[in-house]
C-alpha cells in the first residue's frame, strides 16, 4: 500500500511566487482551495466536464481538477482571484454584473477565467466562437444568453 | 484520490527507468484528463505517475516537405490544431483535435495520450488511421514503430506492453493532389462523445483515385481501418457510384452496438453517411476547390 509523499511546490500564483506543502496526490484544485486558501475555483464535477474549477496555466486555459499540484512546480497559474486589480474589476468582472450573468455564482469563476483566456486569445469574437470556447463551462441557472452578452460587453470593453 | 506519487521524467530513457521501477502500478503521465479520474474514481491501481511533458521528445511538432509530420505524443490539442503546417496538410487532424473535449481539455490533452487511451469512440484515432500514422514507442524492450491501425486491440487495449510508452507519432507527407477530412456525428453541438465517426484521405490523378484511407470509429470495439472501402475506389473515377461503394463497404464492416448514444442501426447508416460527406470534402480539398 502506497503512502502519500509530502512535497514542496513553488510556483507564481497571480503574480505572486508562493511556496507551500503539498500531499503528491492534490489535485491543483485541492492545492488551491485547502492549502493556499484560494477557494474562488470551485469543485463541480471533478472529472473534467463542468469548468467551475478553470484556471489558466502558463497562460493556457485548464482544469484545475485534472492537474496535479505536483506537476505545477514552476508554473505561472491564475485564478479568479487574480483577475481585479485591487478594488478595480475586471471588464469581465463588470460586464457580468451589469448583464446579470449569474445567478447562484458556482460556475461564475470558471466562466471568468475561460472568458479571459478567449479575449487574451481573440479580442473580437463571434457569438458562434464565444459559444464553442465557453462549451466546457456549464451553468445550469442562466441559460447561457446573459454570459455571452457580458463577454460581448466585456470584449467591446476591452477594445476601446 | 487514491494514494499516489509524482515522478517527472526529462529523458526517454528516464522515463522507461522509472516505469520499469515503479512495476505495473506505474502509469504515464500526459495531460492527465483520463489517467487522473481513472485514478481519483480507483477505477485503476496506479501509485506513481511519471510525467512525461518534460522530455523534449514527447513535445512539439515538426513538418518538413517530403518528410512530414512529427506531433511529440503529450503535445497538447490547441497545439495540433492552431499549427499552420498541420492546418495546411492535415486537415483531418485539425477537425479531430478540435472537438476532443472543451478549451480546457485542449489546454492538456494529447493525440498520444487518445490513442493510448484506446476508446472506441476516440475522435483523434480514425484521422491517425486515415492519414496514415506511426506510433513511435519507447519501452524496456527497446523502441518499436507500430501502424496507428495495429495499435488497439479491444476498448481500452492496445498492443502497448508493460512499461511501454508512445514518443511519437508520424505521419507521411501527403501526396499533391490529395485531401483528408473528420467528421463525427454527436446530438449536440459540442462536447459530447461520438455516436459515430469518420474520417478520410485520398488522393487523384486526374479524376482518378490513387490513394485512399478510410477509417471509422465508435461502430466496432476499435477504431477501424476499412481495406474494402479503399478498394472500391483506387484506380476508380470518384463518382457518386464509387463514393456510394465505398460508404457501403464502411456500412458492412461496422459492428456497432447498441446503447443510450444511439443503436446498432442507426450506428451503421450514420457511419455510411459520414463516409459519404467525409470522401466529398477530401475530394474537394483534393482538388483545391477549398
Amino acid at each position: 500500500m502506497t503512502t502519500d509523499e509530502r512535497i514542496i511546490v513553488t510556483a507564481t500564483i497571480n503574480g505572486e511566487e508562493r511556496q507551500w506543502l503539498s500531499s503528491s496526490r492534490d489535485s491543483l484544485l485541492e492545492a488551491l482551495r485547502e492549502r493556499l486558501g484560494l477557494t474562488g475555483a470551485k469543485e463541480g464535477c471533478n472529472n473534467g466536464n463542468c469548468g467551475a474549477c478553470s484556471v489558466l496555466m502558463d497562460g493556457r486555459l485548464v482544469n484545475s481538477c485534472l492537474v496535479m499540484a505536483a506537476e505545477c512546480n514552476g508554473a505561472e497559474i491564475t485564478t479568479v482571484e487574480g483577475l481585479a486589480q485591487g478594488d478595480q474589476l475586471h471588464p469581465l468582472q463588470t460586464a457580468f454584473l451589469e448583464e446579470a450573468a449569474l445567478q447562484c455564482g458556482i460556475c461564475t469563476p470558471g466562466f471568468l477565467i475561460s472568458s479571459k483566456a478567449l479575449l487574451d486569445w481573440k479580442p473580437d469574437p463571434s457569438e458562434e466562437e464565444i459559444r464553442f470556447w465557453l462549451a466546457g463551462n456549464l451553468c445550469r441557472c442562466t441559460g447561457y444568453d446573459k454570459i455571452i452578452r457580458a463577454v460581448e460587453k466585456a470584449a467591446e470593453e476591452m477594445r476601446s | 484520490m487514491q494514494a499516489v506519487k509524482y515522478a517527472r521524467a526529462t529523458s526517454v530513457d528516464e522515463a522507461v527507468q522509472m516505469l520499469r521501477d515503479g512495476g505495473d502500478v506505474a502509469r504515464v503521465l500526459a495531460g492527465g484528463t483520463d489517467l487522473i479520474v481513472l485514478a481519483r474514481e480507483r477505477r485503476r491501481n496506479i501509485d506513481l505517475f511519471v510525467d512525461v511533458k518534460h522530455i523534449p521528445d514527447l513535445t512539439g511538432i515538426t513538418y518538413a516537405t517530403g518528410q512530414g509530420l512529427t506531433v511529440g505524443a503529450a503535445t497538447p490539442l490547441y497545439q495540433v490544431y492552431n499549427h499552420p503546417d498541420v492546418k495546411a496538410h492535415y486537415p483531418a487532424l485539425v477537425e479531430a483535435s478540435h472537438v476532443i473535449g472543451g478549451t480546457a481539455i485542449q489546454g492538456r490533452a494529447s493525440l498520444g495520450g487518445n490513442l493510448a487511451n484506446s476508446s472506441p469512440a476516440a475522435d483523434g484515432i480514425p484521422a491517425m488511421i486515415a492519414l496514415g500514422g506511426i506510433a513511435h514507442t519507447a519501452g524496456p524492450n527497446g523502441a518499436r514503430d507500430i501502424p496507428i491501425t495495429e495499435f488497439c486491440t479491444g476498448p481500452g487495449r492496445n498492443v502497448l506492453e508493460q512499461g511501454e510508452f508512445i514518443v511519437t507519432l508520424s505521419f507521411p507527407d501527403p501526396a499533391p493532389r490529395s485531401g483528408s477530412a473528420w467528421e463525427r456525428f454527436i446530438p449536440r453541438n459540442e462536447m459530447d462523445i461520438a455516436v459515430a465517426n469518420a474520417g478520410v484521405y485520398l488522393a487523384l490523378d486526374g479524376d482518378t483515385v490513387t490513394e485512399a484511407r478510410v477509417a471509422i470509429g465508435a461502430v466496432a470495439p476499435t477504431p477501424l481501418l476499412v481495406p474494402a472501402a479503399a478498394e472500391a475506389l483506387i484506380g476508380k473515377p470518384l463518382t457518386d457510384e464509387t463514393i456510394e461503394a465505398a460508404a457501403a463497404a464502411a456500412k458492412d464492416a461496422a459492428t456497432p452496438i447498441s446503447d443510450m448514444r444511439g443503436s446498432e442501426q442507426q450506428r451503421k447508416h450514420l457511419v455510411a453517411v459520414l463516409v459519404k460527406r467525409m470522401l466529398n470534402q477530401a475530394a474537394a480539398r483534393a482538388r483545391g476547390d477549398e
